[in-house]
């Protein structure tokens, strides 16, 4: 793996003048992705945040070949692209080696995309996917997504007098994808440029269908204070509401294991969306996703073999 | 030259693909059209293509894979019918909006609901505006030689639209017909190599960034919808180039609109598709009653050729207009339409009348077209008309 040092030298191909928000996790997401690949890359990208803040024509932060298409399409796009060049290289076209790099948010992976990304996954095609998740539909304003968490208020699973925000649990699309028996898997967030570079550079390097999401801290949805999105991804991981681990080969192995476990509440006080968790009526909703997320971490360091 | 062979669409279709031999097809099964794509499976599976296949979960990521690789620079083809083409819908516009040529062989059915499998043309009527060439077929034969006309259409530098060619599904897809197929070298020189575009695996061998798809807002999107528009257009001047072109090199010529019996008629139909067969032969025996009658097929409606539908009608008196559509606007079928707005620049126009026929595969037989023609003699004889539109074949 690089070091900081090298990789700071690496010519970003994401890069400023993009108008994502102040603390936005999923600039740095990308950012760090196409850093930790020293070869060409071309990329596809599905609807979402990250396409629209970069790309307002004739602006564009991206430094490689590009294409963005609809909203659910993003690895059906990306199936088409390497389809193209595995003709191109077959037929002595092209020698040039490209890695191809899918990338979506939550609605985009988890939901609406969900189809397009299964059906790449068990085709097989070379192609990284990596989903920046930042647990709701932010783009269109807050709203609900298989992924955002139980209780959490977004504008479509609000905190009322009687629903406290989101009633049911996230999918668990890293298992998901693991059973769709592709060679690898990973979880990762921003807040760890070591770990992300690591498994992005490992997972190019790898034939097939690979697969990262990476929990993608949004200011404005969960919201938090522009300046906590690193410690807040962190924090993610240090209260094991989203560890960090890999699947290569479908065995589990932990990339990071936290010293101190921290209670889920230490994640929540520090976003709006979770508010509410906290109030002294609603510790029985508290202690509901502490025992989740206890039994969850139990259940992964089962499965991990480290 | 070629040899004559018996095919159904299907198998014209697929033999078509397989000569033209394209870089990618993505595509997805669906009646009538399924037997496209298990064709040509077969051709992969023996190494007759050097077509990288891609066996997509839906058609809609058949459009979506199509627009990655076209956009990559490959040729990118694919085949669907009805319900695929209509979850298709939001990646049509996106195709020809990234101005990308892919082509697609559509074998025309109804769409659901009720569900059922035959022919219409409900499917590729709805996609008329989407911003697709649209060439529609009367037989195998045409069935082929459009699937690749199409491509030299799709790619020419000043129209850079996809192509969508049409067949009629059952009629023609799972009919078969003598037909002449060319030689594979013949197909292959016709073709040739696409021309260059910017493209994304191009640039990245250039290691040249390139954003495709951009978010384009008010101070732009006109601008290149514009452009679009413009593409179109060029495509009426293109068509019958490359129409030219085919019949020097292979003797069969298709304008953008086929003429039968038309020059000193008094009324007449207009018509797309396999009914052209049968409606000519209704005129046919109407002209031996000495009844001066005559049949007008649109193969290309997409650009719409204003200029010869206003030549070949302008002479005529009461037209009737048939279509296997039902535009469920309380009014008039979409052919009609646009038919009617295509003469009503005129400073004489023929009476217009509107039938329509055929819906979820209903037959449409010589009799049905003699009742057409009854009520054209009748609008005829009175100088005016009853009725805008009519419904042939139903029972209510």
């Amino acid at each position: 793996m690089p070091s900081i040092r090298e990789l700071a030298k690496r010519e970003s191909r994401f890069v400023s003048g993009h108008r994502l928000c102040a603390g936005c996790g999923a600039g740095i997401v990308m950012r760090l992705v196409l850093l930790a690949i020293d070869k060409p890359v071309i990329a596809s990208c599905a609807t979402g945040c990250v396409e629209v803040a970069s790309t307002i024509f004739p602006y564009s932060s991206w430094k490689i070949p590009w294409i963005h298409s609809a909203f659910e399409n993003s690895a059906a796009t990306i199936s088409g692209i390497e389809a193209a060049y595995n003709v191109f290289k077959r037929e002595g076209k092209i020698d040039k080696e490209i890695v191809f790099v899918g990338f979506g948010g939550d609605g985009g992976t988890h939901d609406i995309g969900f189809q397009a990304l299964s059906g790449a996954a068990e085709r097989g095609h070379n192609v990284l996917y990596v989903c920046y998740n930042n647990q709701a539909y932010m783009n269109t304003g807050i709203q609900r997504s298989g992924a955002t968490p139980k209780f959490a208020h977004t504008t479509t699973s609000p905190v009322g007098k009687v629903i406290p925000g989101k009633i049911q649990w996230q999918k668990n699309l890293v298992d998901i994808m693991v059973a769709h028996g592709i060679p690898y898997v990973a979880t990762s967030i921003p807040g760890r440029w070591n770990d992300l570079v690591n498994k992005v550079e490992k997972a190019v390097k790898i034939n097939g269908f690979k697969y990262i999401e990476v929990l993608s801290p949004c200011r404005l949805g969960w919201p938090h204070e522009p300046e906590l999105t690193m410690e807040i991804s962190r924090l993610a991981v240090e209260t094991c509401i989203w560890p960090l681990y890999e699947v290569v080969e479908g065995k589990y192995r932990l990339t990071y294991k936290p010293k101190e476990k921290k209670p889920v509440s230490e994640w929540f006080k520090l976003q709006g969306r979770f508010r509410h968790l906290l109030l002294p009526q609603n510790s029985n909703l508290l202690e509901e996703i502490q025992k989740e997320v206890d039994r969850r971490w139990e259940e992964l360091l089962k499965k991990s073999e480290n | 030259m070629g040899i004559k062979v018996a095919k159904t669409a299907n198998e014209a279709f697929a033999e078509g693909m397989r000569q033209i031999n394209p870089d990618v097809v993505a595509a997805y099964p669906i009646t009538p059209a399924t037997e496209i794509v298990q064709i040509f499976s077969q051709f992969v599976a023996d190494g007759l293509v050097k077509t990288e296949f891609v066996q997509v979960e839906s058609e809609h990521s058949a459009m979506s894979a199509c627009i990655g690789a076209s956009a990559a620079g490959a040729r990118a083809m694919t085949g669907t019918s009805s319900q695929g083409l209509a979850l298709m819908w939001e990646m049509l516009y996106i195709a020809s909006g990234l101005r990308l040529p892919i082509i697609m062989a559509v074998v025309n059915r109804t769409l659901s609901s009720p569900i059922n499998i035959h022919c219409d043309h409900s499917d590729t009527f709805g996609a008329r505006d989407s911003g697709w060439i649209q060439i529609y077929s009367e037989n195998v034969q045409e069935t082929y030689d459009n699937l690749i006309q199409g491509v030299r259409i799709a790619e020419h530098p000043e129209v850079r639209l996809p192509c969508m060619i049409m067949t009629d599904g059952f009629i023609l897809s799972h009919c078969l017909e003598t037909m002449e197929m060319l030689t594979d070298e013949e197909v292959r020189d016709f073709v040739g190599e696409p021309p260059e575009r910017e493209n994304l695996i191009k640039a990245a061998v250039e290691n040249k960034p390139i954003t495709i798809g951009a978010l384009d807002l008010p101070d732009y999107y006109f601008e290149h919808k514009r452009q679009q528009a413009e593409g179109m257009k060029n495509a009426l001047k293109v068509i019958p180039e490359i129409g030219k072109e085919f019949k020097e090199r292979f003797g069969r010529y298709y304008g953008f609109v086929e003429n039968y019996k038309l020059e000193d008629a008094d009324i007449g139909i207009v018509v797309i598709g396999s009914t052209a067969g049968t409606g000519k032969e209704v005129v046919d025996n109407l002209r031996k009653k000495g009844i001066k009658a005559g049949l007008l097929k649109i193969r290309v409606l997409r650009p719409l050729p204003v200029e010869e539908i206003r030549r070949s009608l302008k002479n005529l008196k009461v037209v009737g207009i048939m279509e296997r559509v039902e535009g469920m606007n309380a009014f008039c079928g979409p052919l009609y339409s646009e038919i009617s707005a295509s003469l009503y620049e005129l400073d004489e126009r023929p009476i217009l009348t509107n039938f329509v026929y055929g819906l979820g595969g209903r037959d449409v037989r010589v009799e049905d077209i003699n009742i057409i023609f009854d009520d054209l003699l009748n609008i005829l004889e009175k100088g005016k008309k009853e009725f805008t539109l009519k419904y042939i074949g139903v029972r209510e």
